[in-house]
């Protein structure tokens, strides 16, 4: 005989189970209609495969399971599909969800196989794992204890499995669907443990646990085991020696780490229900339409249990048990310790309902007002989980979440037994079950609101990096510009033109440049700095309009044109700038405390983006550029989603995806290294922030562009210039004429100079060309 | 009739708190034989008064708190209260002793605390330290046991026994004899050996273990205590740590029966008011430690505590003081003795913190 250890806590509650086993499991009539929950399982809702008005064969697929952890529902008999509708079903809250209405046609024939039967596999061995798994699959096979986790989810688990346990504890009082199955099929449940074996990889122990109070069952199974390595074990009947986790404890003294599965210690744990459903379905390629469910209580003439078909109304059921609804205050399904009421007889039963049971009063009375706690402990001797239910009670009622928390009450798995034994009477289980909730929601909403601010924070982050990036390169950009000037003025010879150009540019570029600098340093300068800084620029600005118009006019009239016109293009600059200053000084000011690094750092910076795409489009450069901002921002959204994704498939896809993005913007940056340095001042336009830095930047455009050209193209240029400059001198020089100015000779002078000039290039141009 | 929504479980066990009582006030029943057996009516006097001060007070306080009455009178926890305390109180004490001390436990100790399950501390053992600090005199008089009356002189009857208890009744202004304990016994000996004092005091001289009368009652609270547990109605963690550590106590401080010996366990065990502490003051359950792991310790520092306060103390018992003393502690030996819940491999703490536990499952 095997060593059981001793369940922890537990409690006697009078069994009741002897009404329903006096006759064997029977069938109801076909009742008028089927109620079939879309959702019977934990797990994601299958899809729906048939509409409303469809006539479906018994054993149709109604509902394919859709994810890895769902099931899918089947036609219980032949029929219309009348009302795909919301309906109440079998739930603790009385909630109504999506149903399936189903009329049977009375003709209760099976899909494809032509006869009444349907065909299942005649060796499974020949068969992989894989293979017999889908077909659970397919079946729409959950656990049939209660919990209805889809039952090829749990026989897929990762973990090398050691133990097969095969659930015929049946502790709840009252109920005997598991034990009349055994009795009455003891063939088909071990071929189906066998099936299941095999699909586990024939695990070292097979372990059969049942209580003490079956010895009918047990004597029904034995026969069947002889020749087979699986172990019938049975143990002292103590409520609740059949919830999973203490079955495991009492029958190989591991405990299911606190978080984790059973799969963790290497056992997998099957209902009776289920492993009958297994290997109807892998066997008889029957899928899950029907179970064996108890009718009892004395409120019901006969207690006995039948074969049911899914979907049939709670009230037909009662209904062929003489059901005496003035005697039955409380209607509930599952047994007394952990079964829920239901209000409504039109309710389904399910893939999960072992039970329904229809006491009257004298047999579970109402309970009495509860009192206060004595803390007298009988709940805590009864916890099969070692809890401390009184505090756990405290700690509910002052909804103290930390204490609970440190108390475990997640380990709770609500099985009563505290409330059971509590001598005042308190619903403790209903304190729980509150409670829990309220954490849920809490650490939900806490997950959420984290989320949320990591997102926020890794924004954030990502911003700070993309300006420092910015800075980084316009720094870089400044360099070559420096570079390129110098050698621009080192070309031209000290010319004028070059001297003039890069005096009125360069300066008020560095400043600016500086002063984007600084701003991106002092972004948390209060508004009163912003503002002191703004008017020291207008003041700066002002001076400078004013030295350049002094200049202008104080201008030689020797000057030449193109002095006179950089001269004008430089006080334009200095007034945008000046205006631009002003502008933002004036949203300072505003009243709706638009802070300045608002209008400033924030907003521009976006505009400038946007201007920068759209004016971006024709250079190779420009376009590698514009590649490797949307990567960037691709990179970014990615690494967002990263942060978010919690589940490991999907973290891997991402972490892919985004290195394969990230080789990509490294390719991009080299191309964009290597491409020659052309077009390098104009991509400047967006990293400036203002008007004034955009007619610098024009400026400095210019330099490098010169600076940059071929000595033919330049020359081209210069030619131009001249041609235009000729024009107007040659216009100034009419007027002035007209006028009698005194400067006509000055201007006739001029025009020659010019005109001279014009010539000498365009020979040097004729004489490259050759 | 419409059927009713009810959440789960929807048996239950017909164990009431009611019951719980019950099975306690029925528990004290031979200890309370015992007592009148060996020191008159004077206990039961005891008890009835304060039966009625504790019942008359717990409805006036329902009543100003606007609760239904009865209900709350139905639990028998005011019974309960006053049954102890009339055990404890010495037989035959001044009717307005009884008075004061039951009203205090109850509207003090109890109701102000929120009422049952809700006080920190044993109201029977506040209310009795408070007439011990208040009233010594009375305290500590206790009638002598029955069988040591002088010659001549008989036990007090019933109408006496009032007389003495209520003193308008007593016009022949009749008085009780009292007598030392076995434990003021040798508190205040001083030049004999415990076998001497054995030999010399007819209070050990003619007992079986350790003072007559006192033996029996001990004895009688100790079969009550047994019944307890057998109905369940609380574990033996802490009563039986608290004999245990009484016993050790006293065996090491035993000093080989000298004449500054504090008393052989046996006598510790037997007199006083140790089995009544040990299973009807230590184990209630509103006021001990919560968890089994937590009752051992609890009931173990109380053992200890009644050998120093009895041995070097100037009280000459200590149950009460060395209970109220646990009380105070229960809390934070809750927040250390908390089971290991299936699942996990140690035992948590209740102080601990949610970022605790996640460096915990980083580990
Ligand atoms: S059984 Fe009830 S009264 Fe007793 S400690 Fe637990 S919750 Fe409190
Ligand atoms: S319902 Fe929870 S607290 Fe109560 S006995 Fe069951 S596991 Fe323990």
């Amino acid at each position: 005989m095997r060593k059981v250890w001793d369940l922890i806590g537990g409690v006697h509650v009078p069994e009741n189970k002897h009404q329903s086993v006096q006759s064997s499991i029977g069938t109801l009539p076909m009742p008028k209609e089927l109620v079939i929950p879309l959702t019977q399982h934990i797990g994601a809702p299958p899809k729906l495969l048939v509409a409303e008005g469809e006539k479906v064969l018994k054993g149709q697929v109604l509902a394919e399971p859709k994810g890895f952890v769902s099931a899918g529902v089947h036609a219980p008999t032949s029929g219309v599909i009348s009302a795909i509708s919301d309906h109440p079903i079998p739930h603790p809250s009385g909630m109504a969800a999506r149903c399936l209405t189903l009329i049977p046609d009375g003709e209760d024939r099976w899909i494809e196989t032509k006869g009444t039967e349907a065909k299942g596999l005649e060796d499974y061995r020949e068969h992989s794992p894989e293979e017999l798994l889908n077909i659970i699959r397919q079946s729409g096979i959950a656990g049939m204890g209660g919990a209805g986790f889809p039952t090829a989810v749990k026989l897929s688990a990762r973990q090398p499995i050691s133990t097969l346990i095969i659930n015929g504890t049946e502790c709840e009082p009252y109920i005997t669907a598991d034990d009349m199955l055994m009795r009455e099929r003891p063939q088909e449940i071990v071929e189906g443990i066998k099936i299941l074996a095999y699909i586990l990889g024939e695990p070292d122990e097979i372990l059969i646990g049942i209580e003490d109070n079956k010895p009918e069952a047990y004597e029904a199974l034995e026969p069947y085991l002889k020749d087979t390595n699986i172990e019938l074990v049975e143990f002292q009947t103590r409520y609740p020696s059949g919830g999973e986790k203490q079955l495991i404890q009492i029958l190989t003294d591991k405990e299911v780490p606190n978080g984790g599965l059973p799969a963790d210690v290497g056992i997998v744990c099957q209902n009776i229900g289920t492993t009958y459903a297994v290997k109807r379905a892998i066997q008889q390629g029957e899928p899950l339409i029907s179970r064996v469910t108890t009718v009892t209580g004395k409120a019901c003439q006969t207690n006995r249990n039948y074969q049911v078909l899914i979907g049939t109304p709670i009230g037909h059921l009662l209904e062929h048990n003489g059901f005496d609804e003035s005697q039955c205050p409380r209607l509930v399904m599952g047994g007394p310790m952990m079964g829920f009421t239901l209000e409504d007889l039109n309710i389904p039963v399910v893939k999960t309902t072992n039970c329904i049971l229809a006491p009257t009063a004298e047999e579970l009375p109402t309970p009495p007002p509860a009192q206060p706690c004595i803390r007298c402990g009988m709940c805590a001797e009864a916890c099969p989980a070692s809890l401390l239910p009184q505090q756990l009670f405290w700690y509910a009622q002052s909804q103290n979440h930390e204490r609970l928390e440190a108390h475990s009450l997640f380990d709770c798995i609500e099985c009563g037994a505290c409330s059971y034994v509590c001598p005042s009477n308190i619903p403790l289980v209903q304190y729980y079950r509150a409670a829990k909730g309220d954490m849920r929601k809490l650490a939900q909403e806490k997950i959420s609101s984290d989320r949320a601010r990591e997102r926020f924070e890794f924004h954030q982050a990502r911003k700070e990096k993309e300006e420092a990036a910015k800075l980084a390169k316009r720094e870089a950009r400044k360099k070559a510009a420096e570079q390129a000037r110098a050698k621009a003025a080192a070309n031209e010879d000290g010319s004028t033109e070059g001297n003039v150009s890069g005096k009125t540019a360069s300066s008020p570029a560095d400043d600016i440049i500086k002063a984007a600098m600084a701003r991106a340093e002092a972004q948390k300068a209060s508004p009163e700095e912003q503002r002191e800084k703004l008017k020291r620029g207008i003041t700066r600005a002002e001076s400078h309009v004013e030295s350049v118009q002094k200049r202008l006019d104080g201008l030689d009239p020797e000057a030449t044109d193109k002095q006179r016109e950089q001269a004008l293009a430089a006080i334009e600059d200095a007034q945008l700038r000046l205006n631009d200053a002003q502008q933002k000084l004036a949203a300072l000011k505003l009243p709706s405390t638009r802070s300045a690094s608002d209008s400033s750092m924030s907003s521009t910076p976006s505009s400038a983006e946007k201007t920068v795409m759209e004016k971006i489009k024709a250079s190779p450069k420009e376009a590698l550029e514009k590649k490797i901002a949307t990567l960037k921002e691709r990179i970014g959204v990615t690494e967002e989603k990263l942060a978010e994704a919690d589940d490991e498939s999907l973290k891997t896809a991402l972490q892919n995806g985004l290195d394969k993005q990230q080789t990509k913007l490294k390719d991009a940056e080299q191309q964009l290294a290597e491409t020659p340095n052309q077009l390098e001042a104009p991509t400047a336009t967006p990293e400036t922030e203002d008007a004034a830095s955009v007619a610098i930047a024009r400026a400095q455009a210019k330099v490098t562009a010169q600076a940059s050209m071929s000595d033919e193209d330049k020359l081209k240029a210069s030619v131009e210039s001249l041609q235009n400059r000729l024009k107007k001198a040659q216009k100034k020089l009419t007027s002035a004429e007209a006028e009698g100015s005194e400067h006509i000779d000055a201007f006739r002078t001029g025009v020659e100079k010019l005109q001279a000039k014009l010539t000498a290039a365009e020979t040097q141009l004729q004489q490259d060309a050759k | 009739m419409a059927l009713l929504k009810l959440t789960s479980p929807h048996a239950h066990t017909a164990q009431s708190t009611a019951n719980v009582m019950q099975l306690v006030l029925l528990a004290t029943i031979p200890g309370l034989l015992a007592l009148t057996v060996f020191f008159g009516w004077g206990t039961l006097i005891n008890i009835v008064l304060a039966s009625i001060v504790a019942v008359s007070c717990e409805a006036a306080v329902m009543r100003l708190r606007k609760r239904p009455v009865m209900v709350y009178l139905k639990d028998y926890s005011a019974l309960v209260t006053a049954m102890l305390l009339g055990l404890a109180l010495p037989p035959l004490a001044p009717w307005w002793i009884v008075l004061v001390g039951t009203g205090f436990a109850i509207v003090i100790a109890k109701q102000l605390y929120g009422g049952l399950g809700y006080n920190p501390f044993n109201p029977a053992m506040v209310g009795y330290v408070v007439l011990l600090i208040s009233f010594p005199v009375q305290m500590t008089a206790w009638p002598a046991p029955l069988p040591l009356y002088p010659d001549g002189s008989s036990a007090p009857s019933l109408w006496q026994s009032l007389q003495m208890v209520l003193p308008f009744l007593n016009a022949e202004g009749i008085d009780a004899f009292t007598a030392a304990t076995p434990l003021d016994t040798f508190k205040h000996n001083t030049g004999l050996l415990v076998e001497q004092l054995y030999q010399k005091d007819p209070l050990f001289s003619r007992a079986n273990w350790a003072g007559i009368g006192w033996e029996w009652a001990n004895l009688g609270f100790l079969a009550g205590g047994c019944f307890l547990l057998y109905r369940r109605v609380f574990t033996w963690h802490a009563p039986v740590a608290m004999l245990g550590a009484l016993v050790v106590c006293s065996a090491l401080f035993y000093d080989g029966g000298s004449s500054s010996s504090h008393g052989s366990p046996l006598m510790h065990l037997l007199s006083g008011a140790t089995m009544l502490g040990a299973f009807f003051i230590v184990t209630d359950p509103v006021t001990s430690a919560t968890s089994n792991r937590g009752r051992l310790i609890y009931g173990a520092l109380i053992g200890v505590l009644i050998f120093i306060i009895r041995s070097w103390g100037s009280y000459p018992d200590a149950v009460a003081f060395a209970v109220l003393l646990m009380n105070f502690a229960a809390p934070l030996i809750d927040n250390y003795t908390l089971p290991r819940t299936y699942g996990h491999k140690k035992s948590r703490r209740a102080t601990e913190k949610a970022t605790e536990k996640a460096t915990e499952k980083k580990d």
